[in-house]
Order: C-alpha cells, then sequence, then structure tokens
C-alpha cells in the first residue's frame, strides 16, 4: 500500500513541477473557503454549470446524426426535421438523448433564473463582485442566443416562424433594418442558408463564448470569494493562519453537499425527461411536430416560456415615438429588459446587501416585481386579446407591468437608499 | 401520473387559462392492449396509407405491438418490399396537392403534433374521425367539426354511414354504415390507439425505464443526504 | 485499511457506498450514449439481405451488388479457372481456407457453394481497398508471366487468386471474405442470409 501511495505521489510531483494541478485543486477546491451558511438559493450555481455539462454532451451525440438541411426528401418532409425524427426512432438510445436535450434547455433557463434571482436577494452583484454580475449577464445573453439558434434546428412550424418573428425584429431599426435582416437571414425568407448559419452558432460559436465567459465568471469569483445570504464579507474576519473564520474549504463541505442537490435536481429532470418530456406544450411545443411550411402560419405563435417575459416587454410598445415605429421601441423595450440587468451592481445604493437586513420597501417592491415578471411571462405566451376569467384584458396590465418592470430598476438609486434597513450582523449566522 | 405531473407544474398558469373552447371526446386508452393496437395497425393500413404516408415508421418496428416480420409481411406491407422500409406511399406529393388541394400531411407523428390545450392529440383524432357530416357546399361534400373545411372526404363513411348537422349544432346519423355505432367508436379507438403508439413508439419503454431511474435516484439520494450529514456534522 | 484516529470508518464506509452508486449512474448513463453510436435502424434496414438474379451471368463473367454498402463480387469461373486454381496451392497464403473468413458452407477448394460460382466481398482484408479484377493470365496481365488470373489490390499491391484466396508474403493477411449466402432457386441468390438465420 504505502509502494503505491509512494508512486502516486510521485506521478503527482511530476506532473506538479510541469503543471500547477495540486496548486490549482487547492485554489479552487480543497482551499477555496466558501462561507458556511450557504442555503437553498446557492444550490443553482453548480446546477447551472451540470446543466451545461449535460447540454454540451447530449449535443455532441445529437450533432452526430442531426443534418441541417431544409431541402425536401423523397416523402416531402425537410430533411433536418426528418432527421430529429430519424434522432427520435432510428438511432439507439436517440430519444433519451434528445429528450435530455430539449428538456436540458428549459432546465438551464429554470437553473439560471433562480442563479440570477439569488443574486437579487442578497445583493450579489455589489462590490467586489461587479465583474462576477457581468459575466453572469454575459452568460445569460449568449444562453438566450443559444437557445434561439438551437429552436430553429427541429424545422419545425414553430422554429420556423419564431426564427421568422425575430428575425424580422431587426427589420424594425431604422435605415439599415431591412438589409440587416436579410444579412441574418442570408435569403428574403428564412430559408436554408439560414439554418445552416444557426446550426454553425448553436454547435460551435455560441457554446466556445459560452464556455469562456463560465471560465471568467468562475475565476473572477474564486478571486474575490462568494457572497453568502447574509451579505456581509467572511473575508474581514480571520483567523492566525489568514483563513476566514466563517469560511470552510469547499471541498469536501460544499462538494458532499451539491452532490445532494445534483441527485434532488436529476430527479425532477427525469420526471420530465420520462413522464412529460413535452412539458404540457411548454417545453416541446406541439405545433413544432408539424415540419416547417414557409406557407402557412400556425394559428397561435409564442416562444417558447423562457422569453416570454421579454416578449411581453416587445407587445407592450405600442406607440410610435419621435418618428418612429412602435416596432422598434419594441425591440428596443426587449433589448433594454435583458441589459438592464447588467446595471444593477450602480443601481443599489442600500447600505446592505442582503434581503435579511433590508426594510419592508425593498421587499415589497422586489415582490411584486417577480410576480409581474412571471405574469409577463404568462400573458407571453397567449395571445394578446387574451382575457384573464374572460373579462379582464391581459394587453393593458402587461403594458402597466412593462412599465413598473423598468421602474423598479431605474428609480433603485432612490428606494434602495431610502429603505429602512436593520444593522448587519459582523459575522455570520446560521439558520 | 403524467396529468398530474402536469397539472402540479403548470397549476397557476392554467388556472389563469380562459378563453375560446373546444370539445373534444376522449380517446379509450389503447397503449398496453396489443391486440386493439394490431387492428389499429390493420385499419391504418387499408383505410389511411393510400394516401397518407408514414414515413419516419418502419414496418419492423411493428414488432413492438406483438406482430412477427412474417405477420408484417404478409397483412401489412403493399406498398414496400423490405421489412425495413419505412412506410411510405406511392402517390407523389405534387399530384396530390394537385387532387386534394394539399398533400395530404404524413401521419407519423399526428398525434404529438395536434395535441393541444383542449386535450391530447389523440382526443382531437378521435373525435376528427367521428365527426364528419355531410355537407354540399364543399367539394367532396364532407365537411368536419374539429376541422373545419377539411380537405379530406369521409374515408370511413361506408363503415360509419352518414351524418348530418342539425340545427342544434348535433350531429345525428342520417344513415347507418355498415358498423353500430359502437363498433364504430371502438374501431376509431383502435386506429387512434395505433396512431398514438406510433407517434412516439418508445413511450411505454420511457415511462417503465423512468419509474427505474427514479428509483435509483432515490437509493443515491438516501447515500448523497448521509454523506451530506456525516460531513456536515462538525459545522455550526 | 484499519481503523483508528486518522481514518473515519463511517465516513468512508458512506463515502465508498455513494461514489459506487455514482459509478453505477455514470456507466448507466454511459450506455445509451455509446450505444447511439451504433447503426441505427436505418443503417440496419439498407444492410439487409439482398437478392440477385445470376441468371444472365455467362460463364468468365463477373457482376457486382452492393451488400451494407460493399461491393460483393459473383463470378462465374470457368471450367479452366477452376483447374488453375487447384495447381497454385503453394504459392498461397492459406489455400485451405482454414482461417475463419467464410462460412461452414464455403469451406471447400472453391470457396463457394457451388463450384463455379463465387460469392465474396470485395474489399481488400489488409486496409479495405477493393481489389481489381485482373482475369487475363499470363504476361498480358502485367503482373507476372504466370499470373493465372485473380485480383490485385491497387492500394499495396495484394493479390488474390480466383477464389479470392491471398497470395504468401502480401500485406493482406487473409483471404477474402465470404458473405453468408444462400441459392433460393437455381439462379437466385440472396446474399447476407443463409439457412441458419
Amino acid at each position: 500500500m504505502s509502494k503505491v501511495n509512494a508512486m502516486l505521489q510521485g506521478t503527482l510531483d511530476w506532473v506538479d513541477a510541469r503543471f500547477p494541478l495540486t496548486a490549482n485543486w487547492k485554489a479552487h477546491l480543497a482551499e477555496y473557503y466558501a462561507p458556511k451558511n450557504f442555503n437553498f438559493w446557492y444550490f443553482f450555481g453548480s446546477l447551472a454549470m451540470l446543466v451545461l455539462a449535460i447540454q454540451v454532451i447530449t449535443g455532441i451525440f445529437l450533432t452526430m446524426h442531426y443534418k441541417p438541411d431544409a431541402a425536401l426528401n423523397a416523402s416531402g418532409v425537410p430533411v433536418a426535421f426528418a432527421s430529429v425524427e430519424y434522432i427520435m426512432r432510428d438511432v439507439p438510445w436517440g430519444w433519451l438523448i434528445r429528450y435530455m436535450h430539449s428538456t436540458g434547455a428549459s432546465a438551464f433557463f429554470v437553473v439560471v433564473y433562480l442563479h440570477m434571482f439569488r443574486g437579487l436577494l442578497y445583493g450579489s452583484y455589489r462590490k467586489p463582485r461587479e465583474l462576477i454580475w457581468l459575466f453572469g449577464i454575459g452568460i445569460f445573453l449568449c444562453l438566450m442566443g443559444e437557445a434561439f439558434f438551437g429552436y430553429l434546428l427541429p424545422w419545425g412550424q414553430m422554429s420556423f416562424w419564431g426564427a421568422q418573428v425575430i428575425v424580422n425584429l431587426f427589420s424594425a431599426i431604422p435605415l439599415i433594418g431591412n438589409d440587416l435582416s436579410i444579412w441574418l437571414r442570408g435569403d428574403y425568407v428564412v430559408g436554408d442558408a439560414t439554418l445552416n448559419r444557426f446550426f454553425a452558432f448553436h454547435v460551435i460559436a455560441m457554446p466556445l463564448v459560452l464556455i469562456g465567459l463560465v471560465g471568467a465568471h468562475i475565476i473572477a469569483l474564486h478571486e474575490v470569494g462568494s457572497n453568502n445570504p447574509d451579505g456581509v464579507e467572511i473575508k474581514k474576519k480571520k483567523d492566525a493562519n489568514g483563513i476566514p473564520l466563517d469560511g470552510i474549504p469547499f471541498h469536501p463541505y460544499y462538494s458532499v453537499k451539491d452532490i445532494v442537490g445534483v441527485v434532488v435536481f436529476l430527479f425532477v429532470f427525469s420526471i420530465i425527461v420520462f413522464f412529460m418530456p413535452e412539458g404540457g406544450g411548454y417545453f416541446l411545443e406541439y405545433n413544432n411536430f408539424f415540419p416547417a411550411d414557409p406557407l402557412v402560419t400556425p394559428p397561435h405563435i409564442a416562444p417558447v416560456w423562457y422569453f416570454t417575459p421579454y416578449y411581453s416587454l416587445l407587445r407592450a410598445v405600442t406607440y410610435p415615438l419621435f418618428g418612429i415605429d412602435a416596432k422598434f421601441w419594441g425591440v428596443v423595450a426587449m433589448g433594454a429588459g435583458t441589459l438592464i440587468f447588467a446595471f444593477l451592481p450602480w443601481l443599489d445604493r442600500s447600505p446592505v446587501k442582503s434581503i435579511r437586513y433590508r426594510g419592508p420597501l425593498t421587499k415589497w417592491l422586489l415582490g411584486i416585481w417577480v410576480v409581474g415578471f412571471f405574469i409577463l411571462g404568462f400573458l407571453g405566451t397567449k395571445d394578446p386579446a387574451y382575457k384573464f376569467f374572460g373579462f379582464i384584458p391581459g394587453a393593458p396590465i402587461a403594458q402597466l407591468l412593462s412599465v413598473y418592470y423598468f421602474l423598479f430598476f431605474l428609480t433603485m438609486p432612490v428606494w434602495s437608499s431610502l429603505d429602512r434597513c436593520k444593522p448587519e450582523p459582523d459575522r455570520v449566522t446560521m439558520k | 401520473m403524467k396529468k398530474f405531473l402536469t397539472a402540479i407544474l403548470f397549476a397557476p398558469v392554467l388556472a389563469f387559462a380562459a378563453g375560446p373552447t373546444l370539445h373534444l371526446d376522449s380517446a379509450p386508452d389503447r397503449s398496453s392492449d396489443m391486440a386493439a393496437l394490431q387492428n389499429g395497425a390493420k385499419v391504418f393500413v387499408n383505410y389511411c396509407l393510400n394516401c397518407h404516408s408514414a414515413s419516419y415508421m418502419r414496418y419492423n418496428r411493428l414488432r413492438d405491438i406483438g406482430l412477427t416480420d412474417a405477420q408484417i409481411k404478409d397483412n401489412l406491407m403493399f406498398t414496400a418490399e423490405k421489412v425495413g422500409e419505412p412506410m411510405k406511399i406511392a402517390m407523389q406529393r405534387a399530384e396530390a396537392k394537385a387532387w386534394f388541394g394539399a398533400a395530404p400531411p404524413d401521419l407519423t407523428i399526428i398525434a404529438r403534433a395536434r395535441a393541444s390545450e383542449f386535450g391530447s392529440g389523440a382526443d382531437w383524432l378521435y373525435t376528427y374521425l367521428r365527426t364528419f357530416y355531410r355537407d354540399e357546399s364543399r367539394p367532396t361534400g364532407w365537411n368536419n367539426v374539429v376541422f373545419e373545411n377539411v380537405g379530406m372526404p369521409h374515408v370511413l363513411w361506408e363503415l360509419q354511414g352518414e351524418q348530418v348537422m342539425g340545427a342544434d349544432h348535433k350531429l345525428t346519423l342520417a344513415r347507418p354504415g355498415k358498423m353500430k355505432p359502437q363498433e364504430y367508436d371502438a374501431m376509431v379507438g383502435d386506429l387512434v390507439g395505433f396512431l398514438k403508439y406510433m407517434g412516439e413508439p418508445v413511450g411505454e419503454l420511457r415511462k417503465k425505464l423512468g419509474v427505474v431511474v427514479l428509483i435509483f435516484l432515490a437509493i443515491l439520494f438516501v447515500f448523497a443526504y448521509a454523506l451530506k450529514r456525516e460531513y456536515w456534522k462538525d459545522i455550526h | 485499511m484499519s481503523c483508528d484516529d486518522t481514518v473515519d470508518c463511517g465516513r468512508r464506509r458512506l463515502l465508498v457506498a455513494t461514489a459506487a452508486a455514482g459509478g453505477v449512474a455514470g456507466v448507466a448513463v454511459a450506455v445509451p450514449f455509446v450505444t447511439s453510436m451504433l447503426p441505427s435502424e436505418r443503417a440496419k434496414a439498407a444492410g439487409a439481405p439482398v437478392e440477385v438474379d445470376i441468371s444472365k451471368l455467362g460463364p468468365g463473367q463477373m457482376m457486382t451488388v452492393e451488400w451494407r454498402g460493399k461491393p460483393v463480387w459473383i463470378i462465374n469461373r470457368t471450367k479452366e479457372m477452376l483447374d488453375s486454381m487447384a495447381k497454385i496451392g503453394d504459392q498461397l497464403a492459406d489455400p485451405k481456407s482454414d482461417k475463419n473468413m467464410q462460412p461452414e458452407y464455403a469451406k471447400n477448394d472453391t470457396r463457394s457453394i457451388k463450384p463455379e460460382i463465387l460469392v465474396a466481398v470485395g474489399i481488400c482484408t489488409h486496409l479495405g481497398c477493393s481489389p481489381t479484377e485482373k482475369f487475363k493470365t499470363g504476361a498480358e496481365s502485367g503482373i507476372d508471366p504466370n499470373w493465372p488470373g485473380g485480383f490485385i489490390c491497387p492500394c499495396h499491391g495484394s493479390t488474390f487468386d480466383l477464389a479470392g484466396r491471398v497470395y504468401k508474403s502480401k500485406p493482406a493477411p487473409d483471404n477474402l471474405e465470404i458473405p453468408p449466402h444462400m441459392y433460393l432457386g437455381d439462379a437466385k441468390l440472396i446474399i447476407g442470409e443463409d439457412k441458419k438465420a
């Protein structure tokens, strides 16, 4: 036994003299000190990594069988659409891999939205973590691009018309809009050229950027250290060895804890993959089981659920401004709705970070914003003429909530500094 | 199980849902009735597979519903030579379009595509195939309750008979067909059961495997949770 | 390993149990992914047995059919061809077809069911090129003054006789493969399936 140990040690020494393996292990796991008071909300970072891995691996295997080709085959079905059904039927276990990928897309957004909400709750974007937050916003935008490009690939009706609508949004930009959208499509309608470039973006361009940003996100995090539910800096109180008093090594403590989170996540994930892969039409939209038909738009088209809040913002703008179409301002609203998160570190002026020590004003405003976000998301899946319970019209509610959505952020410097905060504790608390 | 889970996950969404409704009869469940599925396959091949293809479905996949290669070859294969071939049709799409106005869609995954907030795809098909009625204003002489101004004539009319739409928007059987109404409904049930199976042949296996996976994850959870407790007992 | 102050056995047992269960999960997940790279139902259907009509294949002629994407040669050998094959046993690497490159029913002097009809996969056993037919004999073949007729692989020069047997000291290690096949009638051949199946 000791001989084996000595050999292993020798190999490790050999590697360490050439590559900082032990040093990295220590810096990022064994001697990375994380606050000991992480709660439920702190599972979603590692879960996002897990979903990323699931998407990359299942994606690689799907790429082996998928064909980005809009031409019709002998049976009159687009080759791309037929190749997805080929994966679902003819490829051994292809159905499982494809369901994991399609469920993973939705799971990614669930996990990332919860991860971002954690940031909102505990002020994780504030000094000195502004760059972590900005990298995170970059990841989020990248993910939206990835989802959008990927959604075209099955080449079903929803794929086709979704891409058609979104690409046409760019035509709203004055002067260059029309040429820009033609350039994006590579054709006058969404077609084979569009499918091929979206495939390239989906399988290589976006993932490369995404993985780079995830690396930057984690390097920045490990430079400044994690925030925690109390929003106090554990690095301010260190012991004689320079180790934070409230810090515990990430490995083994959080590695074993995160495994529990992973198993629970996989349980929920498996329920969807094995028992309801269509997610009631929200994860795999029913109309997408019809092949793309450029001549017929399905009666009801809506983006996939994770885009619908922004889609509501887009539709909420119905007035032309400065002589430019409402359509353009809708696009601006949608873009601003996603980008505004990036300004949070400078909009929040509260003396404390965590929601635990913030006043009632913050809690109410944030609570209303979250509910509003859900309602906007819900309305985005519906027809603009939708009425709640059959008589409360949805469109004006969406407009009202859209205004609130932006006012929440824009007035944050005022209300966040006015709120009656409680004093922060010196050290973290275990709840 | 599936409906229950869907209901829980989307309860907040469904609570709001209200709007125009389409009433669909719920299709009988044939998912584990091999004789019914085989009958459905026979009806499909005899009545549908002349104009509609099922081009992602291979004949030999019908082993799933308890048929042997020899049975498939002898009873179901009219257009293909090899048992591994997909269910294609001889009709050219361009010609079909000229005859019917629109090329008859491929039916392999029709039961998935026809799902909506009003019911499953099977429900839609079950209702659709039973609600054709006489309408002389249509070129085919037929119309349908759930698919208004449908291009397809009522292919099964000899079996069902002729229905007419009354002033009260209810269908009545004006001329009976070869089958009694219950027999016809049962046959359509078999056919729809087959279409549902064909939409996702792996569906039943998927659920069985899911149970195994969940049980395994539950066991893994016990170990993982115990391990976490073990490590964290020192942290206060 | 003993339980002492440095090793916590309860913890170790849990670690082992969790790691084992996790390992099982990992392997179970790997299976579908690895399996997905095997031939699909489409590939299997395309690789289904092929029926061939050989009634028009005259003596000394050869035809090629595709089975599983590979060329399968069918050669109707003349009496002279069969005679010439019998004389060259000492030049061949495996004249008696001892290596398992053919079904039992083709393990004979002519490597065939009917003596004159050879059915062989036209893929060189070296690195997978398809050899070229060289039925012309002697110097005319451009190979050897004593060439009795056969095949030469364009990639690395392996030579085979008219029963697909490889010559000695050539890169190819084995005789050409004889695929499973059987006769449905006098002139009807099915390739890819035999009586066992």
